[in-house]
């Protein structure tokens, strides 16, 4: 197991290497500059900004530069400046011995912030709402999806079963408005704008506070944007729990004289999670990335904001951060499916 | 005279699929004794295993049904008891073990868990007592090292293994009836004589009654003391194990046994196998199942299902024909 993740992480600096090219390829393929305007800034300005950010160097040199700056750890005795151009992700002082890792520069477009700011300021609300809505998804999901099942061909399976067309075909921009109108605006009882967590994080990713303040905002995007997760999670839990129960050493179960419940607890359930598991690492993944629409609509500082305006407005460094970022994340939310999938099912071993 | 255990009249299971309604059995009746050892015999499909399964009421529903009958069980009809009252007998008093050691098995929980369970749930023994238990059951089935392996997987046995850990757990609370469903089928022929004889030895040791189903008439001589044989869905012929083997009379059963090689034959004679594949019966045959693959079949029967009559002393048959004079009897 342990040799099986080394193996992965060395893994995750290849992705890192081919995304990166991949991206900083297609970016500089599109048309158009980070300083192209509607109404065009006078030459010597452009020349001058495009100077100052290195976008005169030849692109291979650009890129290089920039996988330095983000991959190579830094070392120096002097401390750091934390100048927009010197802001890294990670200081550590060893002794006397300045540590700094991942510096992904300057944002062009919000031009006193870095890419760290963003990362350190936005990304962790994405990264709630994404969390909160993959818990909305399980928790509503799983529990329909054995309902269903176990009550197959009745009315719960039907309702159930309703209820989860009904997530995956009411898109975020429909549900949202509605809930905001509904419990936001006549009802009253939850905000209907805004987040309840802001920095500093937790770990610099978790809300310093976990209490109603947090939940009171975090209920309502966090069902618009996971109900439609919970159908796709509810139907698969369905379908392998009734694909599980007819497997024979169920009937070995039952043959034993097992009370239902445990045979469907003990026996059928760890069964049918593992493709449910299955599908959770690129769910999850999905979620965080996808937050750009319920931000938008409950009017949430999250990170869609600037992922998605980043591309229009050739913002290069928030461009090539995000992606990266959200690569990793989809890399490390696969293994530890991986690792949760050895733990299910002992038949599964790595190395 | 010995107590009849398990009494099972005309019982009647059915499925319901896309293709129809399966008649799987059809008014199968035949009686278990106490210390008794009954074989039941037919090619695959022939609904031996569904009849075994329709007892405990383990028939998956849907699709299945059981249409019709009595499983008298010390008396009381498992057929219509509670679900509960069921429950409490399955793995207790009756238990079953399967054809498929590899599939029969949960992959996810250890074999201490799984061969565990009957012991906690029938005798009341916390876990740890149980455990302790399951060592002395593996290791009385013949599995090394047991107290060591009692963590281990079912993946982490060899198939002959799985075989006799399913054995230890089907005997465990030390059951009055246990019904083995080709437990040998998927396994090599050395493995299938020494899981026989460990049968055999736990049988006589304890003194249960068995229900052998087996497709192989080799394996139920040394081992039974009746024999049913069955063929679409009902019992063709039923007899002692020495008379049915000395007096075959039903051509499905002589069929049977000229696929099978004979050491008490002395001239040397051809091993011949049945044409055709056993049906699978969508209506409730009016005619003998057997007559589209019957060598002496006559007109009668192809218009009427005969019934299982009284041959001879405790020896039981449902056929038209003759087989030594080729004519209706
Ligand atoms: N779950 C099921 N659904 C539909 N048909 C079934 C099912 N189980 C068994 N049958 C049918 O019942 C008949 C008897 O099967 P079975 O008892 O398993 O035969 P065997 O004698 O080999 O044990 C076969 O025709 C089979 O197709
Ligand atoms: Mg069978």
């Amino acid at each position: 197991m342990g040799r099986y993740i080394i193996r992965r992480i060395l893994y995750l600096i290849v992705v890192i290497l081919v995304v990166s090219m991949i991206t900083f390829g297609l970016m500089h393929a599109i048309p158009g500059g980070p300083f192209s305007r509607e109404k065009a800034l006078p030459e010597e300005t452009i020349k001058m900004l495009e100077e100052r950010y290195h976008l005169d160097d030849p692109l291979w040199k650009q890129y290089v530069d920039y996988i330095y700056n983000v991959l190579i750890p830094h070392f120096s005795t002097t401390a750091p400046t934390n100048s927009l151009q010197d802001d890294f992700l990670v200081n550590a002082k060893i002794g006397n011995v300045w540590f700094r890792w991942m510096n992904f520069g300057p944002s062009f477009k919000s031009r006193s912030r870095t890419v760290n700011d963003i990362f350190r300021d936005n990304l962790p609300i994405s990264a709630q709402l994404g969390t909160m809505a993959l818990i909305v998804a399980l928790v509503i999901g799983m529990p329909l999806g054995i309902l269903a099942a176990l009550k197959q061909n009745t009315p719960w399976d039907y309702l159930g079963m309703g209820v989860a067309i009904l997530g995956v075909s009411v898109p975020v921009i429909v549900l949202g408005p509605i809930f905001v109108w509904i419990f936001g605006v006549e009802l009253k009882w939850l905000p209907p704008t805004g987040w309840g967590a802001s920095p500093p994080y937790l770990l610099g990713f978790l809300p310093s506070e976990l209490g109603w303040e947090f939940f009171r905002y975090a209920i309502m995007p966090s069902i618009a944007l996971g109900l439609g997760s919970s159908a796709i999670i509810a139907r698969l839990t369905r379908a392998t729990l009734l694909q599980t129960v007819r497997e024979d050493y169920i009937r070995t179960a039952r043959a034993k004289g097992l009370q239902e419940r445990l045979i469907i607890t003990r026996h059928a359930l760890k069964n049918s999670l593992i493709p449910v598991v299955t599908i959770i690492g690129p769910m999850f993944a999905a979620l965080v990335t996808g937050t750009f629409v319920t931000e938008l609509i409950f009017g949430i500082p999250g990170m869609g904001k600037y992922f998605v305006t980043s591309i229009t407005n050739r913002d290069y460094p928030v461009i090539m951060g995000t992606i990266l970022l959200y690569a990793v994340f989809l890399v490390i939310a696969n293994l530890f499916v991986d690792i949760i999938y050895a733990y299910l099912d002992p038949r599964i071993r790595y190395d | 005279m010995p107590e009849v255990l398990l009494d099972v009249q005309d019982l009647e299971t059915q499925f319901r699929t896309s293709d129809g309604i399966v008649y799987a059995v059809n008014g199968v009746s035949f009686h278990l004794q106490e210390g008794e050892t009954l074989g039941i015999v037919g090619e695959s499909g022939c609904g031996k295993s569904v009849t075994m399964l329709s007892l405990l009421r383990l028939i998956p529903s849907p699709p299945g049904k059981i249409a019709n009958g009595k499983a008298l069980f010390l008396g009381q009809d498992l057929l219509t008891i509670s679900d509960e009252a069921v429950r409490q007998i399955r793995g207790g008093q009756i238990s079953m073990i399967f054809q498929d050691p590899m599939t029969s098995f949960n992959p996810v929980l250890t074999i201490g868990r799984q061969v565990s369970e009957p012991l906690e749930i029938h005798l009341g023994m916390s876990h740890k007592e149980a455990l302790n238990r399951v060592v002395e059951l593996l290791d009385l089935v013949g599995i090394p090292n047991a107290q060591d392996r009692i963590n281990d997987y079912p993946h982490q046995f060899s198939g002959g293994m799985r075989q006799r850990v399913m054995i230890a757990m089907a005997l465990s609370c030390n059951p009055q009836i246990l019904i083995a469903d080709e437990p040998t089928t998927a396994l090599d022929v050395t493995i299938q004589a020494q899981i026989v004889e460990l049968v055999k030895r736990l049988r006589d040791e304890v003194g249960m009654s068995v229900i052998w189903i087996t497709h192989d008439l080799g394996i139920i001589a040394g081992l039974a003391d009746r024999v049913a044989v069955m063929y679409g869905g009902y019992i063709i012929e039923e007899a002692p194990v020495k008379e049915l083997y000395s007096h075959p009379q039903h051509p499905y059963t002589i069929g049977l046994l000229g696929s099978l090689p004979r050491l008490d034959r002395k001239q040397h004679h051809r091993l011949t196998s049945i044409d055709g594949l056993p049906p699978v019966l969508y209506e409730k045959p009016h005619y003998c199942p057997f007559a589209p693959r019957c060598k002496f079949a006559v007109e009668k029967c192809r218009k009427e299902n005969p019934s299982l009559e009284k041959y001879d002393t405790s020896h039981y048959l449902a056929c038209w024909v003759d087989t030594e004079t080729g004519s209706e009897r």
